[in-house]
């Protein structure tokens, strides 16, 4: 950045050199917008491949389609179809994402503040639990988990409320504030930390108490951190693959989009229209949500990657 | 008075501490539930005969352990996990930094650029690998190159591991990226202008001033990717599901799974709970001792700066 600013003073005063930078930095325009394009080449050929009949993938894969409205064809087979059951699993994907985000920034922010602002040999030591397990790779504890989750449903959620952990959301959204807590309360308690004590003696003095500190004052300034790491988790809980594989299980009417993808090619062996189209149908959401929200998810993922 | 006083002030106290402990509860109830208790019963299953569904078994000693070491898929998993791991690792940096330089420059589309490189990280692994599969199947061999038309990438066991590694960067390096960029937005300016005043070229200040500088930066982005391609899952699944076969001392492997498949193999296909959860155990281990070393390797680099 300075580097080349820091250029552009040097040129000034060299008029000689200054279309020879000129032209280098044309080059350099050029070139990146070829990797630009090379970049994105995987993306493209989904879209124009989406957009093609089976023969034509087959017989030239790199050429635009001749007719675009195959792609709402392909689409509308892909809708039609009922092992992927795309508005389905949309509308799972979501209410496992959302359902989940709520929770964990709830219970991680409640947990972190107590951590922060409450130091006892216990809040510490959860806090450290906390971060010592975000080693703990998931192939340890997933098939113990599925045999504990119907463990806990033929003993407590069947015969108190009802429902199965297995097979349903409440136990897919359980999971996930199992498995969000640790690095949400980490990224809490690094922020609550920088928030000073006295807004909240001045609160006390004033005579509220600790719940209404945390509801009026605490939450509301959140917000930031708030937003990385509902973009942190809800990027990973919507990509997520094996977590439902085996909590959801196959063959469910409930599926997340990575599962009736991997579903769908399943039963389409090397039918690359169709697959094609379903991964261009997964990957629009969360196209759309870049473009919307691009700003946000570039910071909140730099800076949450700085601080874990 | 005096008394009432005190009252009152250890009823608040003792209502504040009833409050602490209603706002950690839930997030330790799931904690423990979730991840805790599955965790410790890992660790016990793995000494046992466990079927994975019998709440019944018996103790089978250090058995699975040493059936693991003895299992050459297993121990052929571990080595193309390392391979992967360090060919993934190295090209997601090199990768990952040039991106980084080429977006923090002057260049007027870097914004857009930027956007375009970190896209593919937000896509899920599954639905990536998908995508590559298709690429390498399908497209390389229409390639005009008589390279691509006479090694297809996915049945060379060699070249596998390569797809993997080019998926998994092309995955990757745009988040990487974005964490070099944010180091080099704050390598201090006039730094930069100084050195070039006494004449250091382009490649003298990167590598002289402005990669020590951003020295704390590489110990997170190795430790980053090192665990993210040893946890690697979803992309082999769905691009090679292990595959290609080949033979590997004697016996028929599978060329590139990795550990974590191998365990997902092990358990959700051959059905052999106990011994894919003591392979679990020791990945956790080794997982463990790389972060270990890890951390211990940024603190002293911290202590010398």
């Amino acid at each position: 950045m300075t580097a080349n600013s820091n250029k552009m003073n040097y040129d000034e005063v060299n008029p000689h050199r200054f279309s020879k930078r000129k032209m280098w930095a044309l080059i350099a325009e050029l070139a990146a917008i070829l990797l630009f394009i090379f970049y994105a080449s995987p993306l493209i050929l989904v879209v124009f491949n989406a957009s093609k009949q089976s023969g034509q993938i087959i017989l030239n894969p790199l050429s635009a389609p001749t007719d675009w409205s195959q792609l709402f064809k392909n689409i509308a087979s892909v809708f039609g179809n009922r092992v992927v059951n795309y508005k389905g699993a949309f509308i799972s994907s979501m209410i496992i994402t959302f359902g989940s985000l709520a929770f964990i920034i709830l219970f991680s922010s409640m947990a972190a503040w107590v951590i922060v602002r409450n130091k006892t040999k216990f809040s510490t030591f959860i806090y450290y639990c906390f971060i010592a397990m975000m080693v703990v790779p998931f192939q340890v504890v997933m098939y113990p988990l599925v045999s504990w989750f119907k463990t806990m449903s033929d003993a407590v959620t069947i015969p108190l409320f009802g429902f199965s952990l297995l097979r349903s959301y409440p136990g897919a959204i359980f999971a996930y504030i199992g498995f969000g807590i640790s690095m949400s309360v980490f990224m809490y308690c690094g922020f609550i930390k920088g928030i000073p004590y006295e807004i909240e003696e001045a609160a006390e003095i004033d005579g509220c108490t600790k719940v209404q500190i945390f509801n009026k004052i605490i939450l509301p300034m959140l917000k930031p951190i708030t937003v990385t790491v509902s973009i942190l988790n809800g990027i990973w809980i919507w990509n997520d693959f094996l977590l439902p594989l085996l909590i959801l299980g196959k063959g469910n009417k409930i599926q997340t989009i990575p599962l009736a993808v991997s579903n769908f090619v399943g039963s389409y062996v090397k039918q690359w229209d169709m697959i094609l189209t379903s991964t261009f149908l997964a990957i629009i959401p969360v196209l759309i949500f870049f473009l919307i929200a691009q700003k946000s998810i570039i910071k909140g993922m730099s800076e949450g990657a700085v601080k874990s | 008075m005096a008394e009432t006083k005190k009252k009152s002030m250890n009823a608040k106290k003792r209502a504040d501490r009833r409050t602490y402990i209603l706002f950690l509860l839930p997030a330790v109830l799931a904690f423990t539930l979730v991840i805790m208790v599955p965790f410790i019963q890992g660790i016990i299953y793995s000494f046992t005969d466990w079927n994975g569904i019998s709440k019944s078994f018996n103790f089978v000693g250090l058995t699975n352990y040493a059936n693991a070491f003895k299992d050459t898929r297993f121990m052929y998993s571990a080595r193309v996990t390392l391979i992967f791991g360090i060919l993934n690792f190295v090209l997601v940096n090199i990768v990952a930094f040039l991106l980084a330089l080429l977006v923090s420059s002057k260049l007027k589309g870097r914004d857009i650029y930027r956007a375009g490189f970190f896209l593919p990280n937000l896509i899920g692994g599954i639905v990536l690998g998908y995508i590559w599969q298709f690429i390498y199947n399908s497209v390389f061999p229409k390639l005009p190159m008589a390279w691509f038309q006479n090694n297809l990438m996915l049945v060379n066991p060699k070249l596998a591991v390569w797809a993997l590694a080019i998926t998994s960067t092309w995955q990757y390096a745009g988040y990487i990226m974005l964490i070099y960029y944010t180091a080099l937005q704050n390598v201090p300016a006039d730094l930069i202008e100084s050195a070039q005043l006494d004449g250091a070229n382009w490649w003298q200040r990167l590598t002289k001033i402005i990669m020590p500088l951003i020295a704390p930066t590489f110990t997170i982005t190795l430790f980053l990717t090192l665990s993210n391609s040893f946890k690697q899952f979803d992309v082999v699944l769905s691009l090679t599901n292990g595959g290609p076969s080949m033979l590997w001392n004697g016996q028929a492997i599978k060329a590139t799974e990795l550990i974590s498949v191998n365990i997902y193999n092990t358990a959700s296909v051959q059905n052999q709970m106990a011994l894919a959860q003591a392979k679990a155990v020791l990945f956790f281990i080794a997982l463990a001792v790389i972060s270990f070393i890890q951390t211990s390797m940024t603190r002293r680099k911290e202590m010398d700066s």
